[in-house]
């Protein structure tokens, strides 16, 4: 099925978004150690050993690349349905009134990601809650508070665990 | 389940680990026990799949993977598994599920997060996919973002009121 891409142009190759450069032992470093980071009382000097440099580089480099927001930290990702109940929702919300439903539904603890996707259902977020009870509370709340329904997408299964995945390879 | 340790570490974890030389033993101060405690108790999370992975996040936004298109595909139901895992399995994809559908809105009951430096390259990984499923592709579409509204990671929920306390 073919998908229009009207906005296409719009995101080839901006120049003021190309990302700064990485040397090579940035990008090694990277694309090595999403995972599998060691539980060793001083984890970025076994780092450092395989990659054959010193602790403190490793340190700095980690430091550099997560205050230029290239990474957002270094530590466990946590698998939020293991924890408490949540999902996935979306809501199909008129252009002018975007602004507006997106607000609210960011000022909710329990979302933690909002994206504004090209579709009919055009606002999408994640619900993290303490249990199925409160889960449920709060997509009605929303629906209430904003006047538009929500589609409620659990997880019925996930087949890949995100492992981290090569960025440069 | 996790108790009210596993909670202090992961509250104290989240937004990551101390770029020092030693951070379990600072996450261990932090929360009042050995850091041996922290490190076994991590590494427990790790194994019951509470953890996926420790590691550096990327912010694949920021590193030029401008593409992140959230492919959903309808597969019939009894295939969705055995092609939720063939998917899975794709170097580009870095998430795959199994959702419901909401007829006659929404027919999809595959996701599949496609990661590419552009559209351009997104929309070939999707024809890969494509290719894949064949005949049982029997639709798909893909959402790209335009604006991320928020995200500030996962963040363990609050307590529900009887015993929050912090």
């Amino acid at each position: 099925m073919a998908t229009p891409m009207p906005l296409r142009k719009r995101y080839l190759r901006k120049p003021s978004l190309e990302p700064p450069p990485l040397t090579a032992l940035e990008k090694r470093l990277l694309d090595t150690w999403q995972k599998g980071f060691p539980l060793a009382p001083r984890p970025y000097a076994e780092i450092a050993r395989k990659l054959g440099v010193s602790e403190a580089l490793v340190l700095t480099i980690l430091e550099k690349l997560r205050e230029q927001g290239l990474i957002s930290r270094v530590g466990p990702v946590f698998a939020p349905r293991r924890v408490g109940a949540s999902t996935l929702a979306a809501m199909a919300v008129p252009e002018e009134e975007l602004e507006r439903v997106a607000a609210l539904v960011n000022s909710y603890e329990e979302v933690n990601h909002n994206y504004e996707r090209e579709h009919h259902f055009n606002l999408w977020f994640v619900v993290t809650a303490a249990d199925e009870e409160k889960l449920r509370q709060v997509l009605e709340e929303l629906e209430a508070r904003t006047g538009y329904s929500v589609m409620d997408l659990p997880l019925e299964a996930q087949y890949h665990i995100d492992l981290g995945f090569p960025l440069w390879c | 389940m996790i108790d009210a340790i596993d909670r202090a570490i992961i509250e104290a974890t989240q937004a990551g680990l101390p770029l020092v030389a030693e951070p379990y033993a600072a996450v261990a101060k932090q929360v009042g026990v050995a850091p041996e405690e922290v490190t076994r108790r991590i590494e427990r999370m790790l194994e019951n799949g509470l953890i996926r992975r420790i590691g550096a996040v990327p912010n694949h936004y920021k590193l030029g993977f401008r593409g992140n298109g959230m492919s959903v595909w309808d597969v019939p139901d009894r295939k969705v598994e055995r092609y939720g895992r063939l998917v899975g399995e794709l170097e580009f994809v870095s998430h795959a599920y199994h959702r419901p559908r909401h007829l006659p809105l929404w027919p999809y009951n595959l996701f599949a997060m496609v990661h590419g430096r552009n559209r351009v390259e997104v929309m070939e990984k999707v024809e890969r996919i494509a290719e894949l499923l064949g005949e049982d592709d029997r639709g798909h579409e893909v959402l790209f973002s335009t604006r991320i509204l928020k995200k500030t990671g996962f963040r363990l929920p609050p307590l529900p009121p009887t015993t929050a306390k912090s």
